[in-house]
């Protein structure tokens, strides 16, 4: 067995220090090391996008990342962005246009959809459903989750106005 | 599936991670932005008893202009290279293409080193590099050389770089007033493996195409150039009939691998609808962009 690795990582804006597994991916890290069971796991390949986690201000794969590379890093899961009420829109939005069934890609998208309306507030709706290609909904079909955040970008357009 | 457990070290310096190279050999693995390696890791395709992290090395950031090449570090992201200035001024048809890369949590964190090293055949850098008719800077215990992207590209997955070599960087050399190029790509969905692809440069003087590179991706064991379509398209002004005739080339000189829903015959007439696309933009001034 491979030894410890030491890293001290902030995640929702506290401090960790722990020692992992090199092998740990960042979100066995989290789910299992830090109870942080928001982010899911599906794939575990890199394609299916539930487990989106944000380090260091972007949206990564948390499956396609080692804890370790974390290291010196900052991690925000949704558990973080749902106590700063940052995405507060987005995850009402979703309540509201019924754009989740059993929940389980929800994580992976609130967070995708996050580094959308932050960095592209102009974004179409074809710009939106090629966004979140790159997380799958196996319940939904994806019209729900489009128009939710289709009308937070229009929101924030508004509020901003 | 879960990664096999491995050693990982981090090292700060170009040199400390070729001597770790030349101590571990095949028993390592270099890890960057780790979008194909950590899927490789975790479905058990590979088993390295070393990761090498080469993250910290700053030597390998970075996208600048040097002269007439503009030059890519091996860790520039794909995401990096989207939003680059620089990039969308001197070598344009990275733009194009980047949006084609996978999507946006994946281009946050792969690599352009990554992508040229590992030289999937249905890669958009590694096309783009042979289009473009890029370098790639090499480093190994000898030091440092420079491999031609005609070069550089030898088989599946196979490439010039000696075992014990890093790649460190890519030059390309920077687009001219008369730059002319084009990006098309088929996909099932945004962001899937590419069935087949497209890239295009020439230059265009008065009209008239030269120095003219094709070059397809998910077509054969490598990026491939289509030296037939070239020929047709080499010094002359692409009217409907030229197009037509360079499409034909296309079509006639390649012999494309099938993957699990396509056939050869399939990709070869999707080849030419692609060309014929990227040359009807061209026609009218509107490159793909």
């Amino acid at each position: 067995m491979a030894d410890l690795y030491p890293i001290q990582v902030t995640v929702n804006g506290e401090r960790r220090q722990c020692s992992v597994q090199p092998r740990t991916h960042l979100v066995d890290f989290l789910r299992e090391d830090l109870g942080l069971k928001g982010s899911h796991l599906g794939c575990e390949h890199g394609v299916c996008g539930a487990c989106t986690v944000e380090l260091n201000g972007h949206i990564v794969r948390g499956c396609l990342t080692l804890a370790v590379q974390a290291d010196g890093g900052e991690v925000q899961t949704i558990e973080g962005v749902s106590r700063s009420g940052v995405i507060r829109d987005l995850q009402e939005a979703f309540v509201r246009r019924n754009a989740l069934q059993c929940g389980f890609c929800t994580s992976g998208m609130l967070m995708a959809a996050k580094e959308l309306v932050e960095t592209q507030p102009q974004a179409t709706r074809a710009e939106v459903r090629e966004w979140i290609s790159g997380n799958y909904c196996r319940c939904t079909g994806y019209h729900a989750i489009v128009d939710a955040i289709c009308e937070v970008l229009q929101q924030r357009q508004e509020a901003k106005a | 599936m879960k990664a096999a457990a491995f050693d990982y070290v981090k090292p700060r310096s170009l040199d400390e991670v070729l001597s770790l190279l030349q101590a571990h050999g095949d028993d390592a693995r270099l890890l960057a932005g780790g979008q194909t390696l950590m899927a490789t890791l975790n479905m058990r395709l590979s088993e390295p008893r070393l990761v090498i992290d080469i993250t910290g090395i700053d030597a390998l950031r970075g996208i600048g202009l040097q002269g007439n090449v503009l030059r890519i570090g091996a860790l520039a992201t794909h995401s990096d290279i989207e939003h680059s200035p620089l990039v969308a001024q001197h070598a344009p048809l990275l733009k194009a293409a980047a949006p084609h890369i996978a999507h946006r949590a994946i281009r946050n964190s792969g690599t352009w080193g990554g992508s040229i090293a590992y030289a999937d055949p249905a890669a958009e850098w590694p096309t783009c590099l042979l289009a473009l008719g890029g370098t790639v800077v090499a480093r190994g215990p000898k030091g440092e050389r420079r491999i031609a992207a005609d070069d550089f590209f030898q088989g599946l997955y196979a490439t010039a770089l000696e075992p014990d070599e890093v790649l460190v960087a890519s030059e390309l050399p920077v687009a001219g007033p008369d730059h002319w190029f084009g990006f098309q790509e088929l996909a099932r969905r945004h962001g899937d493996y590419a069935i087949v692809g497209l890239a295009a440069t020439a230059k265009r003087q008065a009209g008239v195409l030269r120095d003219v590179r094709v070059v397809l991706l998910g077509v054969d064991a490598t990026p491939l150039r289509v030296p037939a379509a070239e020929a047709v398209l080499e010094g002359r002004t692409p009217d409907a009939a030229l197009i037509a005739q360079a499409v034909q080339a296309l079509r006639d000189s390649i012999d494309p691998l099938p993957d699990l829903t396509n056939s050869p015959d399939t990709k070869r007439h999707l080849a030419g609808v692609l060309l014929q696309r990227l040359m009807n933009g061209a026609t009218h001034g509107a490159l793909a962009a």
